[in-house]
């Protein structure tokens, strides 16, 4: 068998729609649009001032079309559902009252949300299409003083904290989609971490997108006072639809003195059929900003899903020696695509940061990597390490990488490496060859060249992460 | 009353059609310029927009609106000759201003190589094919604006045709000297280089001016090597202070031929050299070597493409920048690795020496494959070895000098691999000045 026959079809088994009513409002975009959403919300006027605000902005914006690697078709922005509820009662004092239908969906995603159930360890906010159904352990971590909650209620309960913090790192200008996001998100997670206060357990938000015309606008805010420290994880599917379907959301993290954050996703959106049908389009914008001393923000990323994915999660070190980290392992089989990577920008000094990426392309897919690291002149003694590597499986994919390298002044150290190899035969021959079949080695080798990525992921994510490469990988190599 | 506003490329056009009218030639060469005219119209100068032209800004350029040079620099042989290596005394072509100045030249030693001027070539009965068929072809003017410009006016240049077998043994040396008296002329050096099979020749491309006067260089050189042919090929470039130089080469290599070049910047306000090399036929072999030194007020930017078509071909390459004051080096290199270009063994290393705070380098090594079968690696670094300064200032070498010292071992990298003695000493030593001047100011 050929390498790229092997690239199996095993079954996306995310792909199955919940059957529940939803509230939804009717398709397209305009400034009413953005009324109802705010409406819908209960929100603020503030609130719809931002919204307004970034979408006048979007409407000035075009398409980022031309710079990345990527090919698709023009999406229609007023065919979009943007924004899609499931129906339940108003208020929900407790998890019993979520509709079971949900909870049986997260279930079968392997994401129970009745707390005797749970993931020891592991705070969850679930959310489905447009808003956040149930966030556990919201309780005990209270006692703690971190405020964990759906962004909608974070709005309600914390409106200084949001106005302080929201767009800080990410202005509503900053991009094309992110603008567009600015303008429409409809939930996502708030996570705040009092000064000195080591977050007890993991907190994570896992996304479903159900709904076939809608798409997914969530944002994530993430604040870590002085001296605190918490791990957060993201974790995504989708059902399988023959229609693309638009995903643009923006992550901003926020740490101050001393303070770290490690930010961890497993992406495993619906990736589209064999031939390149469907699948989410996943137009992304992350940043971090290290605004204090020695604070640090790691992101760690499994790229698996997606027919698109265009996502540079960044690092801003503006703090004194603060460090940036990011370590990422980006897989695409048959037409999948992706244009990934980070970008570090230094400004304080003794600045330091890292980058590991690992792209693997199978079948007829296209993997670059694209990143920036620059040192401004302020920045003495910055230092960056930055290592990427490929792996092509089969003849018909591509990996690139671009990286872009800025220094302005004389006292950092900036090292770029990469490589483009292919699984070696000697070493599946070595490994055949003591009686471990061509799929296991494979897997084995694979696991072998993103070690550096996976080590960096905590525990479960870390089993997740092998077993799901070893699932997209099956059948494609020998 | 509508008023037309006059557009700068009106003044390229008016140009255009008097150096036509000086400079008739056959169908096909005027077809060529018309369409390369027309192409620039279109596309004008390069903007910061353009991706390519991210980091090196010509707006200024653009807006001082150099016109291409018509008239004719008085020159002696002894002027020319200054300018030539003991290695090259007689295998010195000369192109003053772009134009090809056989009465300049020293041509003793080139045996059957042949040297004419690249517009007599298209109509030499002798050559018209093999120029028809190579000219204008790997550096192509339907996206680049300047090589449009420069492909529109192609009034004189240079044709060298190294014929089959045929081994030269002395350097050939292209000198181009640009004295143009006026400010703000652009000059516009076109050569054709094709080597035919089993041949082998050392090609030094020398740029160099005559006064202190404000120019735009804008030349293109296309080189074509057929099967089996060998060509090593040293570039310097050492315009005025006030110049802004901007030179394409491409390559297009033969089957198991192979092409070694050396690019060395040293001079211009404002120097960009895009070379690229055409990897078409299996079994090819490339070194695309560079050294830029910046210094203060300076810009350098270099686009390196190595275009692997085929299975069977390898590249290396090496560039290395010393950036001093607030100069400015631009280094962008991209590796292409075509579907079913199999067994390709690409490397590409990029390092970079900022000796001043204000100094600042942009780099982005490129890697593009869409074979698996390959191996390609490439790197780009700065900074001089804290360790390797400490082992010196334990022997007692202050850290000034122990900094001069690692700089010039790190340009020797490249300087060292120029198989041609005198322009070996000449770069040593001007690396060397440059790196006294430098300990002088330090005091």
């Amino acid at each position: 068998m050929s390498t790229a026959e092997f690239l199996g079809n095993k079954e996306y088994k995310y792909g199955f729609v919940t059957d529940i009513e939803s509230d939804v409002i009717p398709r397209g975009l305009t400034e009413d649009t953005i009324h109802v959403i705010s409406q819908k919300k209960n929100e603020p006027a503030w609130m719809l001032e931002f919204r307004l605000k970034a979408y006048r902005h979007w409407l000035t914006m075009t398409e980022p079309k031309h710079w990345p690697n990527l090919k698709y078709p023009t999406i229609d922005y007023q065919d979009i559902i943007y924004y899609s509820a499931p129906k339940q009662k108003p208020t929900l004092a407790s998890l019993d009252e979520v509709d079971p239908e949900l909870l049986k969906t997260f279930e079968k995603l392997g994401i129970p949300l009745t707390e005797q159930k749970q993931l020891a360890g592991v705070a969850v906010d679930a959310v489905f299409d447009s808003v956040s159904v149930a966030t556990t352990y919201k309780e005990k971590l209270k006692k703690h003083g971190v405020i964990f909650c759906s962004f909608t209620e974070a709005i309600k309960d914390y409106p200084e904290l949001i106005q302080k913090y929201l767009g800080s790192v990410v202005p509503t200008n900053d991009n094309f989609f992110a603008a567009l996001n600015s303008a429409v998100f409809s939930d996502g997670s708030f996570c705040f971490i009092p000064k000195g206060v080591r977050c007890p357990m993991e907190l994570s938000t896992y996304f479903r997108i159900n709904n076939s015309e809608s798409g997914q606008f969530e944002r994530t805010l993430i604040v870590a006072e002085e001296g605190s420290h918490v791990s957060y994880l993201e974790g995504c599917t989708a059902p399988k639809f023959d229609k693309n379907q638009l995903h643009a959301a923006v992550v901003e993290l926020i740490a101050l003195d001393d303070a770290q954050i490690k930010y961890s996703t497993v992406q495993n959106w619906y990736a589209g059929d064999e031939e390149g049908r469907g699948g989410i389009y996943n137009f992304v914008t992350k940043r971090g900003k290290c605004a204090g001393r020695n604070s640090k923000i790691s992101w760690t990323q499994v790229e698996t899903g997606s027919a698109i994915t265009w996502k540079y999660p960044s690092c801003i070190l503006q703090g004194d020696n603060s460090i940036g980290e990011f370590y990422s392992v980006a897989l695409t089989n048959h037409a999948q695509q992706a244009d990934t990577g980070t970008k570090m920008i230094h400004l304080g000094k003794n600045t330091r940061s890292t980058i590991i990426s690992k792209g693997i392309a199978a079948g007829r897919s296209n993997n670059s990597y694209r990143g920036l690291v620059k040192v401004m002149p302020k920045a003495e003694n910055a230092r960056n390490y930055t290592q990427c590597d490929s792996m092509l499986i089969g003849s018909s994919s591509g990996a690139n990488t671009f990286p872009y390298i800025e220094v302005m002044n004389d006292s950092s150290s900036v090292e770029h490496e990469a490589s483009t190899s292919k699984i070696s035969e000697e070493q599946l021959f070595y490994l055949q060859q003591r009686g471990i079949s061509s799929e296991d080695a494979v897997s084995l080798i694979i696991n072998g060249f993103c070690k550096d990525v996976f080590l960096q992921l905590p525990m479960e994510f870390a089993v997740e992460a092998t077993r799901l490469l070893g699932l997209k990988l099956e059948g494609s190599v020998g | 009353m509508v008023t037309e506003l006059a557009k700068p490329q009106n003044n390229y056009q008016s140009a255009f059609q008097s150096m036509r009218k000086a400079k008739p030639s056959v169908a096909w060469v005027e077809l060529v310029r018309e369409s390369a005219m027309d192409r620039f119209e279109v596309l004008g100068y390069p903007t910061v927009k353009d991706e390519e032209w991210k980091y090196t800004n010509l707006a200024s350029a653009a807006k001082e609106n150099f016109l291409p040079l018509a008239v004719r620099a008085d020159l002696t042989v002894e002027d020319a000759n200054r300018f030539s290596y003991p290695e090259t005394a007689a295998s010195h072509v000369v192109l003053v201003n772009g134009e090809f100045r056989p009465e300049l030249s020293q041509t003793n030693d080139l045996g059957d190589v042949v040297v004419l001027d690249l517009f007599n070539a298209t109509t030499d009965a002798r050559y018209s094919k093999i120029v028809r068929d190579d000219l204008a072809r790997s550096a192509t003017y339907h996206d680049q604006g300047l090589t449009a410009l420069n492909t529109a006016f192609l009034q004189s240049g240079l044709f060298v045709l190294i014929p089959k077998n045929v081994a030269l043994k002395t350097p050939l040396q292209i000198t181009y000297i640009t004295d143009t008296g006026a400010s703000s002329q652009m000059t516009l050096p076109r050569v054709l280089v094709v080597a035919e099979e089993n041949s082998s020749a050392k090609l030094i491309e020398s740029f160099v001016a005559r006064g202190e006067q404000s120019y735009f260089t804008n030349s293109v050189v296309e080189v074509v090597l057929k099967d089996g042919a060998r060509l090593q090929h040293v570039r310097l470039q050492r315009e005025g202070r006030n110049a802004i130089h901007v030179g394409t080469t491409s390559a297009e290599l033969g089957k198991g031929s192979s092409y070694n070049s050396t690019a060395i910047n040293l001079g211009a306000k404002l120097a960009r050299h895009d070379v690229s090399v055409v990897m078409d036929h299996e079994g090819s072999e490339c070194w695309v070597d560079g050294l830029y030194v910046v210094g203060p007020d300076q810009h350098s930017d270099t686009h390196s493409l190595i275009d692997h078509k085929v299975p069977y071909c390898n590249s290396h390459q090496l560039y290395k920048g010393i950036l001093d004051g607030n100069g400015r080096a631009v280094f962008n290199g991209k590796v292409f690795v075509r579907e079913g270009a199999q067994k390709t063994d690409a490397l590409q290393t990029n390092k970079n020496l900022l000796l001043s705070p204000q100094a600042r380098v942009d780099t982005k090594p490129q890697l593009e494959i869409y074979a698996d079968d390959v191996k390609c690696a490439h790197g780009a670094v700065g900074q001089l070895d804290q360790d390797e300064l400490f082992y010196l200032q334990a022997r007692g070498i202050n850290p000034d000098l122990g900094k001069s010292l690692l700089t010039y071992g790190f340009a020797e990298e490249v300087i060292g691999k120029i198989e041609i003695e005198s322009i070996r000493k000449e770069l040593d030593e001007a690396v060397m000045n440059q790196l006294h001047a430098r300990l002088e100011v330090q005091g």
